[in-house]
């Protein structure tokens, strides 16, 4: 089974707000020489990845849209266990749109030859748009899930069990196909080992501009968004906490109390 | 040409709630742009039911192979409608149906696409369009602007107000051919499972108690269940207790999870993370039970015990049962 997994390297999300600043020009956060991370769900999918491929045999691609940085990205998918790592990076893509990341990766997949699987995060951990999964799978002519738990081969199908407000339903697929992927207790990302990440440090990426992936200028970049960011703010917090004192008792008595005021119980 | 275009459910006789809210938001914004409000129908529902919310005209495409959700087939009408209705503004809920298929009808419609839409604004003289929502997993709010039409947009669930009822008013139905065939749809449906742990819906509830890694274990969760049987309310998690396993994928509440929006809402050990918060914004009164009182959900909690909640739970739960029973 061909694998290809889509990673975003962006800073991390999980950054308390206290630190989180906004660049007025580009209307993106401020890097601040904060840590870069993978985008936590495309950790999900390359660990969901790896465990399709050694069930049987296979092949991993990571694949990644972004700058030079982003190699040490796809480094740590390598160090995970991916066989095989590219980076499409070029002047021409700063402030594409979904549209223009998803035809960069569309492109580069067929690049790398034809896919069984593609797999991509549920949402990206900094804008979370949840839609360049679904447009790659149209870019690419392929069926797609979005937000599945886990999957499993099947009769030489896809069972994919996609998360939905009353429980879960499981879909069942012929390759090729594209999921988007959830965090779940059965794709918690294993750690690399010490040893893999040093031989992942000496591996080199293939790094692909444009033309390299035989795209156009014209359907990337700044001047073909669909859609403009206008605006990037701090929301407003105010801080309003009333804190419950004493024992435990005591707590739960006030409490009862102050809930009974306003009325909720 | 034009309008406000709202992809509508009609189940057992009403619109569903998501639609409802779709209907909130293009009532929000039809009288700025003086445009029309026009829905689409899959199947069979009564298209009255959306005249009475104000809604002019319904496109309906009604064929047998939708009568079951299959994203393809149902992207294929969707697909149809919107060549046919030609709206400014295709809105689309922000759950799973739009997370499965807003994407993709923006690419088949080569147009513009906005996601988890909090607020839309019409620039009073331009007539122009601006949605907000939140972005850096809510440590940030954008406003975007669309550049291409129709524009799709899907709204967050629970945050825009179900329209009202706009009184006795009729509309025309407009049918839509879509040619269909099972073959067109890529994907299977195996089986479809509920999960319930309390009978009443996390979305619904007035009262949610939500619990996180600072539960320990699964079993911390019985507490909450029996707090929430008390209270007649549901049961939610962070995503840190669900990536454990502790509880299934579907109580996730935040920005992956679901928006809740009770009167009360209850975060037992639960630190706050800004993508947690994001999908308890609606929630009237926040309690946060949390062993560190620097807990960022003390932040925007309005009532905080700091403690353990092994020590809480138990006597609170006993006075609410007091309560309850008299
Ligand atoms: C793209 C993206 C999407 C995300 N979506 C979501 C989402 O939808 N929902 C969500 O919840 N998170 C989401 N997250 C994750 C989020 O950033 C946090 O990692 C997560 O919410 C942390 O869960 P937690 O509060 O349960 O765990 P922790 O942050 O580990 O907090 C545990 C808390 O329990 C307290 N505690 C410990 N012991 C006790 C005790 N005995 N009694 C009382 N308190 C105790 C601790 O003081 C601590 O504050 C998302 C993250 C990303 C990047
Ligand atoms: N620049 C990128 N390079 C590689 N994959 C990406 C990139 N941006 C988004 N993706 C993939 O698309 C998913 C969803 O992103 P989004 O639509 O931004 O929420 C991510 O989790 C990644 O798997």
């Amino acid at each position: 089974m061909r694998i290809v997994v889509c990673l975003k390297q962006i800073i991390d999300p999980e950054l308390p707000s206290s630190q989180f600043k906004i660049d007025p020009g580009s209307k993106r956060q401020q890097p601040n020489g904060h840590p870069l991370v993978i985008s936590p769900y495309d950790e999900n999918a390359l660990e969901l990845a790896l465990q399709l491929r050694d069930q049987t045999a296979g092949h991993v691609t990571v694949l990644s849209v972004g700058q030079s940085s982003a190699v040490s990205a796809l480094r740590k998918g390598v160090a995970m266990g991916a066989d095989e790592a590219a980076l499409i990076s070029d002047p021409a893509l700063e402030g594409s749109d979904a549209f223009g990341i998803a035809a960069a990766l569309a492109q580069g997949i067929q690049k790398l030859g034809p896919p069984d699987l593609v797999l991509c995060g549920c949402e990206s951990g900094d804008w979370a748009d949840r839609i360049i999964g679904p447009i790659l799978a149209e870019a690419l002519g392929i069926p797609c899930v979005t937000y599945v738990a886990r999957a499993e081969k099947h009769n030489g199908h896809v069972r994919a069990q996609r998360v939905v407000e009353e429980g879960y339903e499981i879909w069942e697929v012929t390759p090729p196909l594209l999921l988007t992927i959830l965090s779940h207790e059965s794709n918690v990302p294993r750690y690399p080992k010490v040893k893999d990440i040093m031989t992942a440090s000496r591996r080199p990426i293939s790094t692909w501009s444009l033309s390299d992936i035989g795209l156009d200028t014209g359907h990337v970049g700044n001047a073909v968004t669909r859609v403009e960011i206008q605006e990037l703010t701090l929301p407003t917090r105010e801080s309003r906490c009333e804190f419950l004192e004493g024992e435990p008792g005591g707590q739960v008595a006030s409490l009862i109390t102050k809930l009974r005021e306003k009325k909720v119980i | 040409m034009g309008g406000i275009f709202v992809f509508a459910k009609v189940e057992n006789g009403v619109p569903s709630r998501s639609t409802l809210e779709l209907l909130g938001g293009a009532q929000k914004i039809a009288a700025g742009l003086e445009e029309p409000v026009t829905a689409g129908l899959l199947g069979q529902g009564d298209a009255a039911l959306l005249y009475a919310y104000g809604v002019e005209t319904v496109y309906r495409v009604d064929h047998p192979l939708l009568k079951e959700y299959q994203a393809d087939l149902h992207l294929l009408a969707l697909e149809r409608i919107g060549r046919t209705a030609e709206p400014r503004v295709i809105l689309l809920p922000g759950d799973s149906l739009g997370r499965d298929l807003a994407g993709r009808l923006a690419f088949r419609l080569q147009t513009g696409i906005v996601t988890e839409v909090i607020d839309i604004d019409v620039h009073p003289s331009e007539k122009s369009l601006r949605f907000t929502r939140q972005a850096y997993g809510g440590k940030a709010i954008a406003a975007i602007v669309p550049k291409a039409f129709p524009v799709v947009a899907t709204l967050k669930p629970r945050t825009f107000d179900p329209a009202a009822r706009a009184g006795d008013r009729t509309g025309t139905e407009i049918p839509v051919e879509a040619p269909l065939d099972g073959a067109q749809a890529g994907t299977r449906l195996v089986e479809r499972v509920q999960e319930e742990t309390t009978g009443v819906k996390l979305e619904d509830a007035q009262v949610v108690i939500s619990g996180g890694r600072g539960l320990g274990g699964p079993e911390g969760f019985d507490l909450l269940v029996e707090l929430a049987r008390v209270l007649k309310g549901a049961v939610g998690s962070s995503r840190a207790a669900t990536d454990a396993g502790w509880v299934p994928s579907s109580m996730q509440v935040g920005q992956t999870g679901k928006t809740v929006s009770p009167d009360l809402y209850i975060a037992v050990g639960i630190s706050g993370a800004t993508q947690h918060v994001a999908g308890i914004s609606g929630a009237k009164t926040i309690v946060a039970i949390n062993t560190d009182p620097e807990a960022s959900i003390f932040k925007v909690a309005h009532l905080g015990i700091v403690g353990d909640y092994k020590a809480i739970l138990p006597p609170l739960i006993a006075r609410c049962r007091e309560l309850v029973g008299g």
